[in-house]
């Protein structure tokens, strides 16, 4: 079921680095089918009683494309890795999805059961974890491990899948995996074990693969070479991805479109490029005014005053208002609606029904 | 230096009513009662304990064929009337109980306190001596102490104060080690406190919470220990009517079928212990979630 | 690692000192041990041979010395009752009590290891709730009432097991479930919890995220990382059950070395006394020791830091 896509991205330029400098687009056709699209999708967590209320995602809606990378960037707490897990219905007991819709090919995934959703994961829509070190089972092979989902999903057996691990590993570039296949995830090093990730991830051939924080945890020398991998094997293999980060300069570097979001709340998305030239925002503003660079992706974003919200104690109006440099008395009794325009969208007031004029819009 | 002790606040009284959900009433109103037992066995037992009649050995309960409702729960092999043993049995568990953990519980805690807060060899010292005696098993040991200094109520619990102290100890030494480390307490140092003062008033009010949840979890442990060595015949002597011994009494009729001599005793104790135990949970989970891994 | 090793073993050659010292000490404390050293009945010049022999006009450490020189060769001198080396006594009934021990462990984690993840996978429910209630029970019920009950039920009134003695698997049976019984319901717990920790476990996450059904995730990924804390356990249980078996096996008449030492307290056979303490420290000292480099050899993760 392998859907390569033909690599006819004549735009590619690589910089001095090795590291692609434009934005691929695949061959037209491909690029208009909608791979997944969520509409007003809000995930709430209750405590025993139904005392608290954390509504970690509200009303949240974006739709990516095939072959598509979308980032979405946030502060801890602000609900991305909450709204990937929804995705998989991957939610703990205590969380509920309140309102909402997904829809993955056309197929509606809030109405699929259990195990409808088990062919899904892995299969259709992979994911990968922050930490390599404890996704990998400490008492299992890596062969093993890499092997699994194919041999779960696809019904090979062992020789076959193991074959296809060692390729696997070979594809996220992995030296000599034969010998790989056999040790464990304690015997290589982090940069080796994300990638072993990685391979996982792609081990089924998803159309779609969600990567929660994947560079957080690596070294900064090795965070490039990541990143290219993903790039690369996104190219082969088709993939749309999801990048969840709290780094805006992996977001320029590797996708398409943009998602920001804020105490769950998705405040502004739209394409990357027209997002960073004219944010609407302030949140979004405030963000790109201390835009670390790729050398410097270590940098935590604190150029805002204020911490982000208790979620389960949000003050009336919008999220934002109490750190927002922009902020009016409207602000603060009523939460802005999302305004959609030509591709993007925004949360705010001060958009009053107008956003930036775009040119070029994909 | 008298100062105030700027403590983490215990659980204030407010807070305490309002977190009386989930009290185990059953247990207490249990433990309540043997205590009732206990305190006025005179006025309750309706026989002596220690004396029998021989005429009127092995008397089933009264609800069995054979019995009498002079004899309510039966006899035992001297004819002594099992419900007045154990009413009075209710009170040598408790005196052997709650001060065996009362006694293991000041020396650990002492010693626990000591040992974290001064450190250095001191510490090593008592740890060492700690382990050692945790890793002998409670029983074992105590039946050793028994060997030497012969068994008497009063020697028991010395006995079980001197095996079970290791237990406070290790566990609230590392809440002083924790402690140790906060505001207050370096407060207290850089304003010349003395050290036995900082022990005294800052230390010990913190960690008085995590002793009595202790003392109540080990009190079902000293009583099943005390019942062990009576029913061995080295706890609290006869004609002292301990549950314990009147176990050991009760298989002198076992294999006869004399089921109440036996059964009877043990649900007493397991009550007790059972009742002990759901209020060291409750109490473990209202006063200091921290103590989960006790 | 090897100074890992090196590190344990003298930790636990100065726990066996402290433990030698203090049963020592302990002998002394009423003043006179010859009360206890020497056999009821002696007369005055045995008493006094005997004081020659120990030393015990000789200083403390001198004595002390003299004591720790005759353990470790062997001697832990002679039973009143048996008229045999203690030392021998011990050894033969060891085996007994090994077997009863055994036997208690298997029961202990065939009900505690399956009831343990049940509770933990059916965390709030049904099994988990009859689990916290097992597990209270088997804290609550002293191991030798449940061995009389047990009497009282399959010999007294239903016949089908023997009630005391040893010698075929239906003499086993009783006493293994009551001194199993206590560690059944601690094994459950621990595994329960063990269990619970590693579900919530990263790399559970994402097996879950492959796809993969949930009987394979638990049965496959969580298990095999559940039990390592439980077997550790239950290495550590079995020398502790060999060690307070005592009673049980006194309820069954079980002949091992806790017959052994309430015989000793029952004919103030001293020296039995002294030696079933001194050696069962040992022993769990010993155990301990061993598995913790067992572990060391055994999980790289371990081999690596260490």
């Amino acid at each position: 079921m392998s859907n390569s896509i033909p690599n006819s991205a004549s735009s590619d330029r690589l910089d001095a680095s090795g590291a692609p400098a434009a934005i691929v687009r695949p061959a037209s056709g491909t690029r208009d089918r909608v791979l997944l699209e969520i509409d007003g999708l809000s995930t709430h967590y209750v405590s025993g009683r139904g005392t608290r209320v954390v509504r970690a995602v509200e009303d949240v809606s974006l739709r990516i494309n095939a072959g598509e990378t979308l980032g979405i960037v946030g502060e801890s707490g602000s609900g991305k890795s909450t709204l990937a897990l929804t995705i998989l219905r991957l939610l703990p007991p205590a969380a509920r999805i309140a309102s909402g819709r997904m829809l993955f090919e056309g197929e509606d995934l809030l109405a699929k059961s259990d195990t409808e959703m088990r062919h899904v994961r892995g299969k259709r829509i992979a994911m990968i974890l922050q930490d390599p070190m404890a996704s990998l089972n400490p008492l299992f092979t890596i062969g093993d491990q890499v092997s699994e989902p194919i041999r779960v999903h696809e019904g090979l057996g062992r020789s076959p899948a193991w074959r296809r691990a060692r390729d696997l590993l070979k594809a996220v570039r992995i030296p000599s995996p034969e010998t790989r296949l056999s040790q464990h995830p304690h015997e290589m090093s982090g940069g080796m074990r994300q990638r072993i990730v990685g391979a996982i991830g792609i081990s089924c051939e998803p159309r779609l693969l969600i990567a929660d924080e994947p560079t957080t945890s690596l070294d900064l020398t090795i965070q490039a070479q990541y990143l290219n991998l993903l790039r690369d094997l996104q190219r082969e293999h088709g993939l749309a991805l999801i990048f969840i980060t709290h780094n805006l300069g992996i977001v320029a570097k590797m996708c398409d479109q943009l998602a920001v979001m804020y105490a769950g709340r998705m405040v502004e998305a739209g394409p990357v490029r027209e997002v960073f030239r004219a944010p609407s925002h302030p949140y979004t503003r405030a963000l790109l005014s201390s835009i670390p660079r790729m050398s410097d992706s270590r940098r935590r974003l604190t150029a805002i005053d204020g911490q982000p919200p208790d979620l389960a104690a949000l003050p009336p109006g919008c999220a934002f208002a109490p750190r927002c440099v922009s902020v009016m008395e409207r602000c603060r009794t009523a939460e802005p609606p999302e305004t959609r325009d030509s591709g993007r969208s925004v949360r705010c007031w001060l958009a009053n029904g107008e956003l930036p004029k775009s040119n070029g819009a994909l | 230096m008298a100062m105030r002790s700027e403590a983490v606040p215990l659980t204030s009284r407010t807070d305490f009513i309002r977190g009386l959900e989930g009290f185990p009433v059953l247990p207490v109103l249990i433990l309540l009662g043997i205590a009732a037992l206990a305190i006025f066995a005179e006025i309750l037992a309706p026989h002596d304990p220690e004396i029998g009649k021989l005429a009127a050995r092995f008397r089933p309960p009264a609800w069995q064929t054979g019995g009498s409702v002079e004899y309510l729960l039966g006899t035992d092999h001297l004819g002594r009337d099992v419900l007045s043993r154990l009413i009075y049995g209710a009170r040598v568990s408790m005196v052997v109980g709650i001060t065996a953990v009362l006694v293991a519980g000041a020396l650990g805690t002492a010693l626990g306190i000591i040992s974290g807060y001064l450190g250095g060899w001191t510490d090593q010292i008592i740890m060492r001596i700690t382990d050692t005696w945790l890793a002998l098993p409670a029983l074992t040991f105590a039946i050793f102490l028994t060997a030497i200094v012969g068994p008497s109520e009063i020697n028991i619990i010395i006995i079980l104060g001197a095996v079970y102290w290791t237990r406070y100890a290790r566990v609230i030494r590392g809440e002083v080690l924790s402690l140790k480390e906060r505001e207050f307490v370096r407060l207290a140092i850089v304003a010349g406190c003395s050290k036995r003062t900082i022990m005294l008033r800052h230390i010990l009010p913190n960690v008085i919470n995590s002793a009595i949840v202790l003392g109540t979890l080990m009190l079902g442990v000293v009583v099943v220990t005390e019942a062990a060595l009576s029913f061995l015949g080295v706890g609290v002597p006869p004609p002292k009517p301990a549950w314990g011994l009147m176990l050991a009494d009760g298989k002198k009729g076992l294999m006869v079928g004399y089921w109440w001599l036996t059964v009877l005793p043990g649900t007493c104790i397991m009550l007790m212990v059972l009742s002990a135990n759901l209020l060291g949970d409750w109490l473990r989970v209202k006063l200091d979630p921290q103590l989960r891994q006790l | 690692m090897a100074s890992y090793i090196l590190r344990r073993v003298g930790y636990s050659l100065i726990s066996l000192f402290l433990l030698s010292l203090t049963i020592f000490l302990f002998v002394r404390v009423t003043g006179d041990p010859t009360t206890l050293l020497i056999e009821p009945g002696a007369s005055q010049a045995d008493i006094d041979a005997m004081r020659e022999q120990f030393g015990l006009d000789r200083p403390i450490w001198v004595q002390y010395w003299s004591f720790m020189a005759s353990l470790l060769q062997g001697d832990f001198g002679q039973s009143f009752y048996y008229r045999t080396p203690v030392l021998e006594l011990y050894l033969s009934r060891l085996p007994n009590s090994l077997l009863l021990a055994l036997a208690a462990m298997a029961f202990s984690l065939l009900i505690g290891i399956p009831s343990g993840i049940l509770a933990a996978v059916r965390v709030g429910r049904f099994w988990d709730r009859a689990g916290k209630v097992f597990s209270l029970l088997g804290l609550s019920l002293p191991s030798f009432w449940v061995g009389l009950v047990l009497i009282l039920f399959f010999s007294v009134y239903l016949g089908w097991l023997p009630s005391s003695g040893s010698g075929t698997i239906w003499h086993l049976l009783m006493p293994a479930f009551a001194l199993g019984w206590y560690f059944a319901a601690a094994h459950m717990r621990l595994t329960r919890s063990s269990m619970l920790e590693v579900l919530g476990s990263e790399y559970i996450k994402l097996a879950r995220l492959k796809g993969l059904p949930e009987s394979l995730v638990i049965a496959k990924h969580a298990f095999k990382n559940a039990l390592i804390p439980v077997l550790t356990l239950a290495g550590i249980n079995l020398v502790i059950m060999i060690n307070v078996a005592v009673v049980v096996e006194t309820v069954f008449a079980w002949p091992g070395i806790g017959r052994l030492l309430y015989e000793g307290i029952t004919f103030r056979d001293f020296p039995v006394v002294q030696a079933v303490v001194l050696l069962g420290g040992a022993m769990i000292v010993v155990v301990n020791l061993l598995i913790d480099i067992l572990y060391a050899v055994i999980d790289p993760r371990i081999r690596l830091e260490a």
